[in-house]
């Protein structure tokens, strides 16, 4: 007998999270991306976030996946709904619900004892899994899927949606497609038989996800080097950036080989540190080529004497750095914004790097392209800032676009050039923009060379000691990072806002932020402006927004309010005061509610007016 | 017969001039110097274009020397201990070069020994110089890693550590051209460089080097008096060029031949030692026991012409990766749209 779900009040229609709880490396992994893909064939705007800790295997390991049918894909504070699945943590993972909150969990852990507040739907896995699989590794290993066909009808999803996903997951191996799917089935027909549906949550389809894509930022990233015609790439693993080199040398083996010949147009270097890997790209990038390195935090922090090498030697480089949690070895799988005001002026002495923020999978992939142009355009290291949230986690996003425009190589002297000239000096400034010059080892021309040096030269790279060399040469960089202000992804006013608010933000909070801006807008009555920052140096529009702004709320992840830092420096001491920083440093990726709440407490605190006043605005 | 007389101009018909370098700022009498000249000799009778060079150095006195050879080279002057992963990027970048790079003992054997290590288990094609003097010379004359056991500063300390022996650490971790040599010793340094210049793959050469400022003294057994007494040749080193098909005799027995990369040979005639420098273990054997015996062995202590080099190893198309043009390097709009495709 089926049964039948009665009419539920203050229903959850796809605007819910879903927080899975397992054991590192027990395979629930398969099973969240399938009821990951059955809402995104739904047409639900979907995304998922892995918690996990670092270890290989046996300790906990926490995913979400939130359903939000107003296109919400950043964090929610607060699960709707847990499947406990792991022993360990269920007792301590069922405490820390809300209220009204549903639980999907193995029978013998007995939660409903623990709270009367939550709705509880006990499954019995093993006996469910004995019926699947003879063998008790594969049991072992189809086990959770069960929770998926539970979820199917608990949350009614579309079952042959479930099937295309479970195929789509084991593509390549047939036998566990069938397999899994048969440990579906068997959690589905126990539920459709023994549960009796109360909780608040529930699925339907919509039509928000055609032409989208599901992918991770590290992916993204990856396309985004291929597509900017990478040629080198050198790296040192480390989480939470491995996998985009991983995934580029994926990518690169399969659609970089020259099909003539069976050679290849890259050369991927596994380095023996982060050291020789920023070794290997400058050295690479003087040479001509297109050449990047990936790393985090600790790498960045063994890349500094290079970085300052490349600055001041005027070097192309694109490196990305994947933000996790420090200083220090710090929570190596969890997610900051903690790097920008190390990066900003990576190295001793007076450096300045360029710095983009992708703030979507979309951006990972574009600035990976505009980065390699603005590298060799202006000839220095780019640092390309995503973190371990965008890079490792699923998102949805409009399909990627092919680039627009062709490779920008910079300003390179041919042989015909050095002819036509007759001389050339390496770092004179012949353009008044900042941007010498220069020629690539190989040039066949007898004036084609010169010396490249860490120490003081002038402007034919002659070593020189003299006091105005040194200081002409810094001033110089100074202007060609004064030019890189007009050729870096401009700031974006994402929301119009009524004036006196104004919210910036970067990476990985942009979805966070716009709802937290609904949220403001909706409970309080605050319509405020936002601007999302994608590179530094900052265009005039950051100054401009935050001088038609009465307090800008600056929203980062991480304690020291590093990218406000960065802010005052660039804009005009009077502005300094409006802007109030909103931190999150948990290590959890932002949620917008605790967006909204800060900043309504602190207009609640600075400015009790203005919320009034915005609030009558509203009506 | 390795020694040519200057003729105007070499093979590629270049005068002497072409690679001469920049004015040295070393101080008169320094070893480094000699090496810079011995470079220059040696590219101009092997006939190397020197815009097809490139000149490569981490910091330190020794360091400064690429600016003193080749001008018409394009050179990179890294930061301290860290040329080979400029190399290693350069050179995968454009495999076409040829790569020359000079560090110092401080530069390779302490702040630099994990890239020096990890340069040579590539095999990376590039010959390698140390200008090894047993000093920091830059930072005014502190020990480096390579001073030997009891070997005295000038202000009389006494180093208390055991050396590292640059050679045996190349050979361990693969590199297949491996020598020792003396600034001092001109005609075996030359014959030494051509060998290296023409071998495909890491031809690591340790040239001691002394630092008149700070380690030439009494006591000190980097200086020019103590390698003079103390220097014992493994070999007499002869290089034949490719070029000239030139039949050389001697006793069966009495030399080994190596065929190198581009058809030269290296000569190797045996001085007392029965050597055979294809073997790694017979190599560490004489280093070893040249420690013992407190002699300072120079020679050519291993050879692998056969191992391929780490660009090989990459599989790169022939033309420079840098310069590639854009139509193939940027995979067309029909890939992105099936990756899309997979990916929705
Ligand atoms: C990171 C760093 N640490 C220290 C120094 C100072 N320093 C410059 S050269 C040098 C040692 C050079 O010794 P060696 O390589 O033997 O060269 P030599 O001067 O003897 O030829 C040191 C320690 C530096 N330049 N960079
Ligand atoms: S200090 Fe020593 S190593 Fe440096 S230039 Fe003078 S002699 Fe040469
Ligand atoms: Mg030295």
């Amino acid at each position: 007998m089926e049964a039948v779900a009665p009419p539920v009040i203050g229903e959850l229609v796809n605007d819910f999270s879903l927080q899975v709880a397992s054991v590192n490396g027990s395979g629930s992994q398969s099973s969240n991306l399938v009821v990951l893909r059955t809402m995104f064939q739904m047409g639900i705007p979907v995304s998922g976030k892995n918690l996990f800790p670092s270890n290989i295997a046996g300790l906990p390991t926490w995913y979400t996946i939130r359903a939000s049918r107003r296109h919400y894909i950043g964090r929610k504070q607060d699960a709707d709904f847990l499947v406990a699945l792991n022993p360990e943590t269920a007792q301590e993972d069922v405490a820390g619900l809300i209220p009204g909150a549903a639980v999907v969990y193995d029978q013998p852990l007995q939660l409903e004892k623990q709270r009367t507040d939550l709705i509880f739907y006990p499954v019995p896995f093993d006996k469910l899994v004995t019926g699947i699989a003879a063998d008790a590794k594969l049991r072992k290993l189809v086990r959770t899927m069960i929770y998926v066909g539970v979820l199917a009808h608990l949350l009614q999803m579309d079952i042959a949606e479930v099937e295309t996903a479970v195929r789509r997951q084991f593509r390549r191996k047939p036998k566990a497609a069938d397999l899994n799917w048969a440990a579906v089935r068997a959690g589905l027909d126990y539920a459709r038989q023994n549960l009796v549906k109360r909780d608040r949550c529930r699925l339907e389809r919509m039509h928000e996800t055609a032409g989208q894509i599901i992918i991770d930022g590290n992916t993204a990233a990856a396309l985004g080097c291929m597509f900017a015609g990478v040629t080198v790439a050198a790296w040192y693993p480390i989480t939470p950036s491995s996998s985009l080199c991983e995934s580029l040398i994926d990518l690169l083996r399969k659609h970089r080989i020259d099909p003539a010949t069976g050679k290849a147009t890259f050369a991927v270097i596994q380095a023996e540190d982060e050291l020789a890997a920023v070794g290997m790209v400058l050295g690479a990038g003087w040479m001509g080529a297109r050449a990047m390195t990936s790393t985090s935090g600790p790498g960045i922090s063994l890349m500094a004497e290079f970085a300052g090498l490349g600055y001041y030697a005027e070097i192309p480089a694109v490196i990305f750095d994947i933000q996790r949690v420090g200083p220090s070895t710090g929570l190596p799988t969890r997610t900051a914004q903690g790097d920008i005001g190390c990066i900003a002026q990576l190295s001793h002495g007076d450096t300045r790097h360029l710095m983009l923020f992708p703030g979507s999978v979309a951006e990972c992939y574009e600035h990976a392209i505009a980065a390699f142009d603005l590298a060799e355009q202006l000839q220095t290291p780019v640092f390309v800032l995503s973190d371990l949230d965008l890079g490792m986690n699923n998102w949805i996003s409009p399909a990627f676009q092919y680039p627009a425009r062709p490779l920008q190589r910079g300003k390179v002297l041919t042989a015909d050039d050095l002819n036509r000239l007759g001389e050339f000096a390496r770092y004179r400034d012949v353009d008044g923009d900042g941007i010498p010059w220069r020629t690539l080892p190989g040039t066949a021309h007898r004036n084609a060379a010169y010396f490249t040096r860490g120490s003081g030269h002038n402007d034919r790279a002659q070593y020189s000691e003299r006091p105005h060399d040194y200081a002409g040469n810094m001033d110089r960089l100074r202007r060609k990072f004064e030019t890189a202000r007009a050729l870096v992804p401009p700031a974006v006013r994402e929301r119009a806002g009524a004036g006196r608010v104004g919210v910036i933000a970067f990476g990985s909070s942009h979805y966070p932020v716009l709802e937290a801006l609904d949220q403001l807008q909706e409970e309080a009555g605050i319509a405020a402006g936002y601007l999302r920052l994608r590179a530094f140096p900052f265009g005039p529009e950051v100054a401009a927004f935050v001088g038609a702004h009465e307090v800008i709320f600056v929203v980062e992840q991480n304690r020291d309010g590093q990218m406000l830092d960065v802010l005052k420096t660039d804009l005009a001491p009077e502005m300094a005061p409006r802007l109030q920083p909103v931190r999150c440093y948990d290590g959890l990726p932002i949620a917008a509610r605790a967006i909204s709440r800060e900043i309504e407490a602190h207009l609640a605190l600075l400015a009790p007016g203005m919320l009034a006043r915005n609030a009558a605005k509203q009506t | 017969m390795a020694t040519l007389v200057n003729p105007k101009h070499n093979r590629i018909g270049l005068e002497p001039a072409d690679y001469k370098g920049g004015r040295t700022t070393l101080c008169a009498g320094c070893g480094h110097n000699a090496i810079s000249e011995r470079i220059i000799d040696a590219c101009y009778e092997s006939g190397i274009d020197p815009q097809r060079v490139i000149k490569l150095s981490g910091i330190g006195c020794s360091s400064k020397s690429p600016a003193y050879f080749l001008n018409r080279a394009f050179g990179f002057n890294a930061v301290h201990g860290r040329m080979p992963s400029i190399a290693t990027g350069a050179l995968a970048a454009n495999a076409g070069m040829l790569g020359i790079g000079v560090s110092g003992d401080g530069d390779t054997v302490s702040i630099g020994i994990g890239q020096f290590i990890h340069s040579m288990r590539r095999n990376l094609p590039m010959v390698y110089i140390i200008e090894d003097n047993g000093v920091y010379g830059l930072t005014k004359g502190q020990f480096s890693a390579t001073a030997d056991l009891g070997s005295t500063l000038k202000t009389g300390v006494s180093n208390d550590l055991p050396p590292l022996d640059t050679c045996a650490l190349a050979i361990l971790a693969g590199a297949t051209f491996v020598a020792r040599s003396f600034s001092g010793d001109k005609r075996q340094l030359l014959a030494i460089l051509k060998a290296a210049l023409a071998h495909r793959g890491t031809a690591m050469l340790d040239v001691i080097s002394p630092c008149v400022t700070f380690n030439d003294h009494e006591g000190s057994t980097k200086s020019y008096k103590y390698v003079k007494e103390h220097e014992e040749a493994l070999q007499e080193v002869d290089f034949i060029p490719a070029a000239g098909d030139i039949q050389v005799e001697y006793e069966p027995g009495t030399a080994v031949e190596v065929t190198l990369h581009d058809g030269s040979r290296l000569l190797l005639r045996k001085l007392g030692h029965d050597f055979d420098p294809a073997s790694k273990t017979a190599a560490l054997d004489v280093l070893t026991r040249a420690h013992a015996n407190g002699e300072v062995l120079t020679g050519v202590f291993y050879v692998d012409a056969a191992k391929p080099d780490f660009n090989s190893l990459l599989n790169l198309v022939d033309e420079p990766l840098a310069t590639l043009p854009e139509d193939r390097v940027r995979p067309p709009q029909s890939v992105l749209a099936g990756i899309m495709q997979e990916l929705s």
